[in-house]
């Protein structure tokens, strides 16, 4: 704050109460035709969300008109025992997904970041190519693999049986984990490793202390995003699935195809919940990182 | 700087190996295999002759398929010029908008972006059915209006026919466009909020009309962003399975549709990869125009 004073500011600001009465030229935001656009959006996007929230709620099976205020379709997912159990195996898929991702997307990021290697745009194009190759693609590559070149033993314990679906999830997951990780560590600064190395540090602590609490940030939103590219798959897993490794996804669309029912609503409103508590989370865990740094 | 990996042989080592490793053997071997797949030949019910026959690739480009192909593309194409057309003031304002209404719209976008693409498509049959709430509206704004016409002494419109919103080319653009809006507005957002200002205030100081600034002015200068935005809401809405699965009708299947059928139902593997192969270069060709659309715009700055 204290350098802003010897920066002179060549010309005098306008006092802020004149802005306040009339919407600035650039004030996009305060002008009625762009905020219909905006608001109409936003309902577009979240009006179908809110019903589908609101009439899991609906004592009616025709899911249509409101007659009043019920648990009984939560009750009833509840006590729907594959539901439970998909989602359970959702959860966990997405679980370890996070996990290994996390782990192989950072490396991939610091590999990419600190090295130069033969090779090197080579390694970086196909890095990229989980992120651009169309979902149906990879899906039928892991259907493929998984069924020909390296059938997945079935009749494991749980959560074993799922291992074909957390493979197929992180090869898609963890090159978007080194893009945001890669990302972070653009702003790292190299001194404070060559500093770290001069006072004796290993390359392992240097690695540990240093440059994974500067990558934490990126981690964070790495793992957040892996999480929820998990969670939210449906082609990729659709094809990898066998009879008793359903997940959530899978499940509410077998279900969707015999009818439309309130049941499904409630399942869904439970999902929305979970992510959006989980998204809100991570978005204040990330937030809570600079303040820190400052402090 | 970047050291070369000479230097730190045992530490590249420990960095590389996981991650090149398992995206060889979890990600390019099984792209591999398919690809080889395209070449093969079904001998058998489970069995396939590794022939190095074209024949895959010549039947996929039969005017059927291609029609498929073109079908595909052209969905794909409206969604993006309607999410650009939805997407470009959305951005706008929001990149002009007071910082702490920016994070809030900002966030309010992504929000649908993070909830489960299957819930949300499930969300719009509800909307979207003939018994649903678009055309429940549509049959209250009828009825008042036929009452209001009796009112004044006309005839009165007659019994409400419900449109059919669903399962057809406009539910899978509808449930596209809904989908993939959040993909083309923040690209197009960091392009809008990285932009100088002052070219703006520049031109409506010289006497240009908003408009004409953003047609004139913005446009132009946003142009890498917009080609961005258009790639990457374009690329998924090319290979979209879930949303013509569950929103279109017998005639709106998409490219992925017919990829799945030959593998699930149809069960002819070599066909099937030749398929999703000539999707993967139908992707790679407008990643490739768009980085053609970079470069220009970049030598011209």
């Amino acid at each position: 704050m204290a350098d802003q004073g010897l920066v002179s500011t060549p010309t005098p600001r306008l006092p802020e109460k004149e802005k306040r009465e009339k919407p600035g030229p650039l004030e996009y935001m305060r002008q009625w035709p762009l905020r219909v656009m905006v608001g109409g959006t936003l309902l577009f996007l979240y009006l179908p969300l809110i019903t589908l929230m609101v009439f899991s709620f609906n004592d009616s099976r025709r899911n249509i008109v409101w007659e009043g205020f019920t648990f009984k379709y939560y009750v009833k997912a509840f006590e729907n025992e594959s539901l439970i159990q998909a989602f359970v195996n959702s959860l966990t898929i997405a679980f370890f997904c996070t996990i290994i991702s996390v782990v192989l997307g950072a490396l991939a990021a610091v590999m990419l970041w600190r090295f130069r290697f033969p090779g090197k745009t080579v390694v970086e194009g196909s890095m990229a190519l989980p992120i651009v190759v169309p979902e149906i693609c990879l899906g039928v590559a892991m259907l493929v693999f998984f069924s020909r070149v390296m059938p997945w033993p079935t009749g494991l314990a749980w959560p074993f049986n799922l291992g074909a679906i957390i493979i197929a999830h992180v090869s898609f997951a963890f090159p978007f984990v080194a893009t945001v990780v890669r990302a972070r560590l653009a702003s790292f600064n190299r001194e404070l490793e060559e500093a770290a190395k001069d006072l004796g540090a290993s390359e392992w602590r240097t690695f540990w202390d240093v440059l994974v609490p500067h990558m934490q940030p990126g981690l964070i939103a790495g793992a957040l995003l892996a999480f929820t590219l998990s969670l939210d798959d449906f082609v990729i897993t659709f094809f990898t699935a066998g009879p008793d490794t359903v997940t959530f996804p899978v499940k509410v669309y077998s279900m969707l195809r015999f009818a439309v029912t309130p049941e499904v609503n409630a399942a869904s409103t439970i999902l929305i919940v979970v992510t959006v508590i989980l998204t809100a989370v991570g978005l204040q865990m990330q937030n809570n990182q600079p303040k820190e740094k400052k402090a | 700087m970047e050291q070369t990996w000479k230097q730190a042989k045992a530490a590249f080592a420990a960095i590389a190996v996981p991650p090149l490793a398992w995206l060889l053997l979890f990600f390019l071997v099984p792209m591999a295999v398919v690809w080889v797949y395209t070449f093969g030949e079904n001998s058998g019910p489970t069995t396939i002759d590794f022939a190095g026959t074209f024949s895959n690739y010549t039947r996929a480009l039969e005017p059927l398929f291609l029609e498929i192909f073109a079908k595909s593309v052209v969905i794909a194409g409206i969604t993006t010029l309607m999410c650009l057309v939805i997407g470009f003031p959305v951005a706008l304002a929001i990149a002009f908008a007071s910082p702490k209404a920016k994070a809030w719209l900002l966030l309010l976008i992504m929000l649908p972006f993070w909830t489960n693409l299957l819930i949300r498509t499930f969300a719009l049959i509800a909307v979207l059915r003939e018994q649903g709430y678009v055309n429940f509206t549509l049959e209250w704004l009828w009825n008042n209006a036929s009452g209001f016409m009796t009112l004044v002494g006309l005839q009165p419109l007659g019994e409400y026919e419900p449109l059919t919103l669903l399962y057809n080319n406009f539910a899978v653009i509808v449930g596209l466009v809904y989908v993939h809006l959040p993909f083309m507005v923040l690209p197009l957002y960091s392009a809008l909020d990285r932009m100088d200002r002052s070219l703006m205030e520049a031109s409506l100081d010289l006497g240009a009309g908003h408009l004409k600034t953003i047609l004139l002015v913005v446009v132009p200068l946003a142009a890498p962003g917009i080609a961005s935005g258009i790639l990457i809401t374009f690329i998924p809405a090319l290979g979209s399975y879930l949303t013509p699965d569950l929103l279109g009708g017998t005639d709106s299947q998409m490219i992925a549709n017919v990829i799945e059928r030959q593998f699930k139902r149809a069960n002819d593997w070599p066909f099937g990869a030749a398929l999703s192969f000539l999707l993967m270069y139908l992707t790679f060709i407008a990643i490739a125009l768009q980085a053609l659309v970079q470069r220009r715009s970049d030598r011209r700055s």
